[in-house]
C-alpha cells in the first residue's frame, strides 16, 4: 500500500479508450514519474486523481480514503496539489495576492467570511508567503502583475503556490514544459530541495528524460492508456519495450 | 484611519467632503442666471445623487470584483422599496425599522436568486437574473397587487396602522418619514446674494449612509474576502485546485450586493413613501450596469461617478429645450444660429439617450477603466509634464 493507490481504473472518451486496467501505487515520500508518447493517457491519469474526471471503472485511495465522487476544492483539502500542463495562475493578481490566495485556503480549510479585516493584518500568512516566494527566488517581483510575467515564471509561481499549502501529494503535469534550460535546471534543484527539505510525495508527467532521471525514484511507462512497466530509473533506461514504446521515438 | 491605509482614507475623506458641501458645490450659478439650469443643488437630485450612488457601490461589489453581470438588480431595489413601504405602513413613519427591514428582505431575495442563478455563469447567468427580475416586476403589477399595489403602486393612507405611531397627524395628514422626529422633507434655504442653497434633512441622512456603505465596500475590496473574489473573476479553475469552492463567495457577494439595493430602495421610499413595480423594471436594472461601466467596474470611486453623471444627464441635460439653445446662440447670425442650434438639438432634451449612449461607447472603447481611468490617465500626464518641467523635483508617489 502506497500514499496513493489506482487500482483497476479505467476511462473512456466516447469510442476513445484514454485510460485501461490502470494499476499504479506511490509509495509516500518518493517521486514517482510517470512518462508516455503523447496521448498515452498520463493527463487524462492525474484529472482521475483531482476530481476534474471520474474514471468509469476501478478505484483510486489517498491516504487511506477514497477520491471519487469528492470534488476538486475538497481534494486539495485532503492534501494534493496539482501543477497544470499549461500553467494556472491567478492572472488578474499580483504575484504575492497570487501566493496569499493558497495560505487562506490552507488556513481556513473552506468558505469562511473575511469581508472586513484587512489582508495586511495576517502576519504569519505573508510570512509565509514570503518565505516561498524567497524559495523559489520570486521575492523582487512580489508585486508584478503576474499575467505580465514569462512562461517560466508563471510555472514557478503555479509551484509555489502548491508548495506554500504544504501537501502530502504534489502532482506535476510536465512542470518545465516550454521552460528554458537554465529554468528547467532551476526547477529540478528545487523540486530535489523539495524532496529532501519535507514529507511530500510527487508524482510528476515529464517528456524531458534529464529531468525525469534527475528526480524519479520510480518511473511508470504508460502507453495507449495502458502501465507498460514500473521500474527503477536505472531499468527503465535500458528496457527494450520502453525503447521501442517510447525513448526510441524522442532520442 | 477605521483601518484604512492612506491613500483610501484620503479618498474617503475626499468623498466625504464632497458629499457633505454638495448643495453648495452643485449650486455655483446664482439663482435667475441663465446658467443656473445646470445647478443640480435641489433636495430630490441630490438624493436620488446618494441614493443611486449607494445603489452602484453595492452592485460594484458583485460586478466589479466576481465580473458575474447581474441583468436583475432592480428587483431587489424594489423589495426594498416594498418593504420600507410596508414598515410605514404598519409600525411607524421612523425610516430607521424601514431601512433595516428592507436590508433583510432584499438579502433573502438575493440569497435565493442567486443561490439559482450562480449554477451558471457568464451570459447565463445574467439572463437567469434578468428573468427573475422580469418575473418579480410580472408578480407585482399582477398577482402581488394586494401586497404591491399593483398599477397604482403601494402608497400610503390615513387608515394604516401604524402601531408605533400615528395613523393621522393632528391635522388629518399622513404623516412623512422621519428620523425620531427630524423630517426628511424638511429643508433650511440660505439665501447668499443671488445665491440660494438648500440643507435638505433627507439628503445628509442618505449622504451619511452612502458614506458608510462607501467605507464598508473599501473594506470588502481591501479585505481577504474581496481578494477571493477577485481569484474568482482571474481563475476560478486554479481557485478550485487551491481547494476552496467559489460559489459560496459569489453568493455571498451576490447576497451583499442585494442588501446594498434593498438599503438604496428603502431611503428612496423614505425620500418619497411610495413604491411602484416600475422601480423593478429591467431598464432599471441596465441603468445601474451602466453606472458602474460609466465610472469604472471595479474600481472604488467609480460607481459612484458614474451614478451621479448618468442622474445629471437625466435631469438636468433633458430639460434643455431648444428655446433655451437659441438663447445661447443668439450672437450668432440668424442662419447660423438655426444651424448650430439644429445640429445640437438631437442631443439635448428628450436626445439625452443619445448623448450618453454616445459617451458610454466612447468610454467602452477608449477607457476601458471608466471615467475613473481617464481620471487617472489625466493625472498621470499632468504629473509628467510637471516632472519635464522641474526635472530636479523628488520623484513623487507611484500613480494608482
Ligand atoms: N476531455 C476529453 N474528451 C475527449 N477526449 C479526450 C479528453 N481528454 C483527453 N482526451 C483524449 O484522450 C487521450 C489521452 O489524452 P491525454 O491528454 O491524457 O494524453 P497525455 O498523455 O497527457 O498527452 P500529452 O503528452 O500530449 O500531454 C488523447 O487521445 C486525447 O485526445
Ligand atoms: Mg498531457
Amino acid at each position: 500500500m502506497g500514499i496513493l493507490d489506482v487500482k483497476d481504473v479505467g476511462k473512456r472518451f466516447g469510442g476513445l479508450k484514454a485510460l485501461s486496467d490502470v494499476n499504479l501505487s506511490v509509495q509516500e515520500n518518493t517521486c514517482h514519474a510517470i512518462i508516455g508518447p503523447n496521448g498515452a493517457g498520463k493527463s487524462t491519469l492525474l484529472n482521475c486523481l483531482v476530481g476534474k474526471l471520474i474514471p468509469d471503472t476501478g478505484s483510486v485511495m489517498f491516504d487511506g480514503q477514497s477520491v471519487l465522487g469528492r470534488s476538486p476544492h475538497e481534494i486539495n483539502q485532503m492534501g494534493i496539489s496539482r501543477v497544470f500542463q499549461t500553467p494556472e495562475i491567478f492572472g488578474d493578481l499580483t504575484v504575492m495576492e497570487n501566493m496569499m490566495i493558497p495560505c487562506f485556503a490552507k488556513r481556513d480549510g473552506a468558505f469562511r467570511m473575511h469581508a472586513y479585516e484587512s489582508i495586511a493584518a495576517e502576519r504569519d500568512l505573508i510570512e509565509m508567503a514570503e518565505a516561498m516566494l524567497d524559495d523559489v527566488n520570486m521575492l523582487d517581483k512580489r508585486n508584478m502583475h503576474s499575467a505580465s510575467m514569462s512562461r517560466g515564471d508563471k510555472r514557478r509561481l503555479e509551484m509555489a503556490m502548491c508548495l506554500v499549502q504544504n501537501p502530502k501529494l504534489l502532482l506535476l503535469d510536465e512542470p518545465t514544459a516550454g521552460m528554458a534550460r537554465a529554468d528547467t535546471n532551476n526547477t529540478i534543484d528545487l523540486l530535489k530541495e523539495i524532496k529532501d527539505k519535507r514529507d511530500i510525495t510527487i508524482a510528476i508527467i515529464e517528456h524531458d528524460m534529464h529531468v525525469v532521471f534527475s528526480l524519479a525514484d520510480r518511473i511508470t511507462v504508460l502507453a495507449q492508456g495502458t502501465p507498460l512497466v514500473e521500474d527503477t530509473p536505472e531499468n527503465i533506461k535500458g528496457h527494450p519495450k520502453v525503447q521501442e514504446a517510447y525513448l526510441g521515438e524522442s532520442h | 484611519m477605521l483601518g484604512l491605509d492612506k491613500k483610501d482614507t484620503t479618498l474617503l475623506l475626499i468623498v466625504a467632503v464632497l458629499t457633505m458641501c454638495a448643495p453648495f458645490l452643485l449650486n455655483p450659478f446664482p439663482e435667475g442666471s441663465g446658467m443656473a439650469q445646470f445647478n443640480a443643488g435641489y433636495p430630490d437630485l441630490m438624493q436620488r445623487f446618494v441614493i443611486f450612488g449607494i445603489f452602484a457601490i453595492g452592485f460594484n461589489i458583485l460586478f466589479g470584483l466576481t465580473g458575474y453581470l447581474s441583468f436583475g438588480h432592480a428587483a431587489f431595489l424594489g423589495v426594498g422599496s416594498y418593504a420600507a413601504v410596508w414598515m410605514f405602513k404598519l409600525l411607524s413613519m421612523n425610516v430607521l425599522p424601514a431601512i433595516v427591514l428592507a436590508v433583510i428582505m432584499s438579502g433573502l431575495f438575493a440569497m435565493l436568486i442567486g443561490f439559482i442563478s450562480l449554477r451558471r455563469s457568464g451570459i447565463y447567468f445574467s439572463i437567469l437574473t434578468l428573468a427573475f427580475a422580469q418575473m418579480m416586476f410580472a408578480l407585482a403589477y399582477s398577482v402581488l397587487t394586494p401586497i404591491t399595489g399593483g398599477e397604482t403602486g403601494l402608497q400610503l393612507a390615513l387608515s394604516d396602522p401604524r402601531i408605533l405611531g400615528a395613523s393621522a397627524t393632528a391635522e388629518g395628514n399622513i404623516p412623512v418619514p422621519a428620523l425620531f422626529g427630524l423630517e426628511m422633507r424638511s429643508s433650511t434655504v440660505w439665501e447668499v446674494g443671488a445665491w440660494k442653497f438648500t440643507f435638505n434633512t433627507g439628503y445628509y441622512f442618505c449622504a451619511v449612509i452612502m458614506l458608510v456603505s462607501f467605507f464598508l465596500a473599501i473594506r470588502i475590496f481591501r479585505s481577504p474576502f474581496g481578494m477571493m473574489l477577485r481569484a474568482i473573476k482571474s481563475n476560478q479553475q486554479r481557485l478550485r485546485y487551491t481547494g476552496l469552492n467559489p460559489k459560496p463567495y459569489t453568493l455571498a457577494a451576490f447576497v451583499i450586493s442585494g442588501m446594498y439595493a434593498g438599503l438604496a430602495g428603502a431611503l428612496m421610499a423614505s425620500m418619497d413613501p411610495l413604491a411602484g413595480a416600475e422601480r423593478m423594471f429591467w431598464t432599471a436594472s441596465g441603468e445601474v450596469v451602466l453606472m458602474t461601466i460609466l465610472g469604472g467596474a471595479g474600481t472604488l470611486i467609480g460607481p459612484v461617478l458614474g451614478a451621479g453623471v448618468i442622474k445629471y444627464m437625466e435631469n438636468i441635460v433633458s430639460k434643455i429645450n431648444s428655446d433655451i439653445l437659441h438663447g445661447w446662440f443668439a450672437f450668432l447670425p440668424d442662419g447660423l444660429e438655426d444651424f448650430v442650434v439644429a445640429i445640437i438639438y438631437p442631443f439635448i432634451g428628450k436626445g439625452w439617450h443619445l448623448t450618453l449612449g454616445l459617451m458610454f461607447m466612447l468610454v467602452v472603447i477608449f477607457l476601458p477603466g471608466g471615467l475613473v481611468e481617464g481620471g487617472q490617465r489625466i493625472a498621470r500626464a499632468f504629473r509628467r509634464g510637471k516632472k519635464n518641467e522641474a526635472p530636479k523635483a523628488a520623484s513623487t508617489e507611484p500613480a494608482e
